[in-house]
């Protein structure tokens, strides 16, 4: 049980008033951004991101992923009482939460919201716990071609497992890639695509990128649509809390599939949406009474909710291990620990031993915080939503602004942002994905000195990539996971050929 | 037990209307798109053969990864832009209608000119002209208020980055005179 004295060692880093402090800051901005239209995890933790420049790197991240499990749960708020889906994800909370709400069953459906949030992550924080150090030193043993083969397969799962269009995925990596590529190059020294251009030798800033992209591009579309809405207000009694409790183990089959779906999904790069739909329609295909859902069922909100709150907080266990992210949010985390000068992946456990296990305390610690602070607050943050967007909107913009001229002290980054909120706009209207783009940009340099490394290590022989079992097999998986949209049809008529012989000797 | 009807309502009165005239087909902006991509595609290849994408002994020179990535992004945009060529099904999707544009001017041209604003007043003065003129013009919301919330808003920025946090934000001339 080492891992479990570490995490009481993780505690004792975080029992600090400072650091509670901090994390209460930052729950409550969490749930603000989660409930505010137009905002959500991504641009929050973006946003906010500066906030945390001057902190020590452990009080910073706990703020940042506390922000975080605020907007999560924040998310919820307006899922059911206004039945807007904050996220993409919240999408399947909608189906049963706003129906309780209708019939006056709000804060039932709150209470079993962040119920069942606070059991998905706490599901993924465990497998964080047990699974994340095994996984570090197992990856210790990593050489460069590893680390590329690991890199290969995480850009090729998007571009294969992908649900957008094939050529758009590839677009926006390669936008992704290239823009990484933009300024110094770190191998050689050379001079990359700058064309003559002082302000580019420093590269194009990931997290300026984000918060264009999210950030104002986010508030670009919200202005476009219909602000109106009518909702409901709730507040939460400790009857109802005691009562949504003591139903609880009722649904622990419910539960314990939708924590396991969202784990798995969240270790797979992009998964967070998927996870939700699929913990809401397993539920509903394994009830006896499939036709309650949909029309207010309580089990309608709890499958959804711990399957998104699984498997976004078990996005991070890549992120901690590896040094890839598994989520959008994930990997705006990834670039503030660039900032503060921590390398992402396996030595972060050897070498930052306290910062990384105060951050999986602070995980264990924010969800418990947070589960009590939404329960008591809900009627004060969905009463925020009567706040007139024309209030909101400049102020998101001059967050924005500052968040991005923060991070390098350059006039030139504001520019910036507002170029990548224009790109993200159209991005966004035209289909092409934001999170394929994202995950390149802060990844792709790191991908790219690998390669180069592995190449320089090996003279120059790509087989170097199929030197050991290990490289090999993780490589090959890329590939085929790669040309998997052509591969898959193919294995489906090999299967259908190999079933059609044995089907007509049957007959 | 709270009662269902105590309800939170916030109108939209200028939302735009779903009749609005459409301004650009979402094909329009696709094949648009999918040419600046292009040209971005050929500029980032041009500089990267310049720059050396050869595959010397040791692994490839600083151009060769973004060289031929360029030459899939131009793959990709090309067959972007082919595609929505061929495709000519029913009635155009529409990209933006007129009101909408309207609504995304208003906050669009606002932040141009904050973002040109902080360049000459710093981003304290232009945040507080921002969130006022803002909230006046566009929110129509009473002139007292959006004065206090804006002042309240930059005040607030101001303690917490320049004198709780030591974040350098852009100054201008007005803060110069307070001797910041």
């Amino acid at each position: 049980m080492e891992a479990f004295g570490l995490l009481l060692h993780g505690f004792t880093v975080l029992l600090t008033w400072k650091t509670l402090a901090v994390m209460m800051v930052g729950l409550v901005l969490g749930i603000f951004v989660g409930v505010l239209p137009g905002l959500g995890g991504p641009n929050g933790v973006a946003i906010l991101l500066p906030l945390t420049f001057t902190m020590d790197p452990t009080s910073a991240i706990v703020m940042l992923s506390c922000i975080y499990w605020g907007a999560l749960f924040g998310g919820a708020i307006t899922s059911i009482l206004f039945n807007i889906p904050g996220e993409a994800w919240s999408v399947a909370t909608t189906f049963d939460g706003y129906p309780m709400a209708q019939q006056g069953k709000a804060p039932e459906a709150l209470t079993a919201a962040f119920t069942s949030s606070f059991i998905g992550s706490l599901a993924a924080v465990l497998l964080i716990t047990f699974l994340a150090p095994g996984i570090a030193a197992f990856a210790l043993r990593f050489g460069p071609p590893e680390f590329f083969a690991v890199y290969l397969l995480t850009f090729c799962s998007f571009v294969g497992l992908g649900r957008e269009d094939k050529h758009k995925t590839i677009i926006s990596m390669t936008l992704g890639l290239l823009l990484a590529g933009i300024g110094m190059d770190t191998v050689s020294g050379t001079l990359r695509m700058t064309f003559g251009w002082n302000e580019l030798l420093r590269g194009i800033n990931f997290l300026v990128a984000v918060i264009g992209l999210f950030g104002i591009s986010e508030i670009l579309l919200t202005m476009e649509e219909r602000l109106a809405l009518r909702g409901h207000t709730a507040s939460i009694s400790l009857g109802v809390v005691l009562r949504v409790w003591r139903d609880l183990p009722r649904y622990w089959v419910t539960l314990l599939r939708s924590s396991a779906i969202g784990c798995w999904l969240g270790i797979t790069p992009g998964g967070a949406i998927a996870a939700s739909f699929m913990g809401y329609n397993l539920a509903k295909r394994f009830s006896k009474d499939k036709d309650s859902f949909g029309k207010g069922r309580i089990e309608g909100v709890f499958a959804p909710e711990t399957a998104a709150h699984a498997s976004g907080t078990s996005a991070l266990l890549p992120m901690l291990a590896l040094g890839i992210p598994g989520s959008g949010t994930a990997a705006i985390l990834l670039g503030g620990l660039m900032v503060w000068g921590l390398n992402p992946g396996p030595l972060l456990f050897v070498e930052h031993k306290d910062f990384v296990w105060g951050l999986i305390a602070s995980m264990y610690l924010g969800n418990v915080v947070g589960l009590v602070l939404v329960l008591t607050t809900v009627p004060v943050f969905a009463a925020v939503l009567r706040v007139p967007f024309a209030a909101i909107a400049p102020m998101i913009v001059v967050s924005c602004a500052i968040g991005a001229y923060a991070i390098q002290n350059a006039m030139f980054d504001i520019w910036l942002m507002l170029l990548f909120g224009m790109v993200g706009y159209v991005f966004k209207k035209i289909g092409i994905p934001l999170a394929p783009f994202t995950l390149a940009l802060v990844l792709g340099s790191r991908a790219e000195d690998a390669f180069r490394l592995a190449m320089i290590g090996a003279g120059g022989d790509l087989r170097v990539f199929w030197s050991n079992g290990l490289v090999g097999s993780i490589t090959t998986l890329a590939l085929i996971l790669l040309f998997w949209p052509l591969i898959g049809p193919l294995f489906e008529r090999a299967a259908r050929l190999w079933r059609l012989p044995r089907g007509s000797r049957a007959a | 037990m709270p009662t269902p009807d105590a309800e939170i309502i916030v109108e939209d009165p200028t939302a735009p209307a779903d009749n609005s005239l459409p301004v650009v087909a979402t094909r329009t902006v696709d094949m648009i798109t999918s040419l600046l991509l292009l040209a971005l595609a050929a500029l980032f290849c041009f500089d990267n053969w310049r720059t050396g994408i050869a595959w010397e002994a040791d692994g490839p020179q600083p151009g060769y990864f973004p060289f031929y990535l360029g030459l899939i992004l131009a793959g990709a945009s090309l067959y972007g832009l082919v595609s929505s060529l061929l495709t000519r099904t029913g009635p155009a999707h529409v990209f933006l209608t007129r009101d909408q544009l309207r609504r995304v001017m208003q906050v669009f041209v606002p932040t141009l000119l904050f973002c040109l604003l902080t360049q000459w007043l710093g981003l304290y003065l232009a945040s507080f002209l921002l969130i006022a003129g803002f909230m006046r013009l566009i929110g129509r919301i009473a002139l007292w208020k959006s004065l206090l919330t804006a002042f309240l808003f930059a005040i607030t920025m101001f303690v917490t980055f320049d004198i709780a946090f030591d974040v350098i934000i852009p100054k201008g001339p007005l803060e110069g005179a307070f001797g910041y």
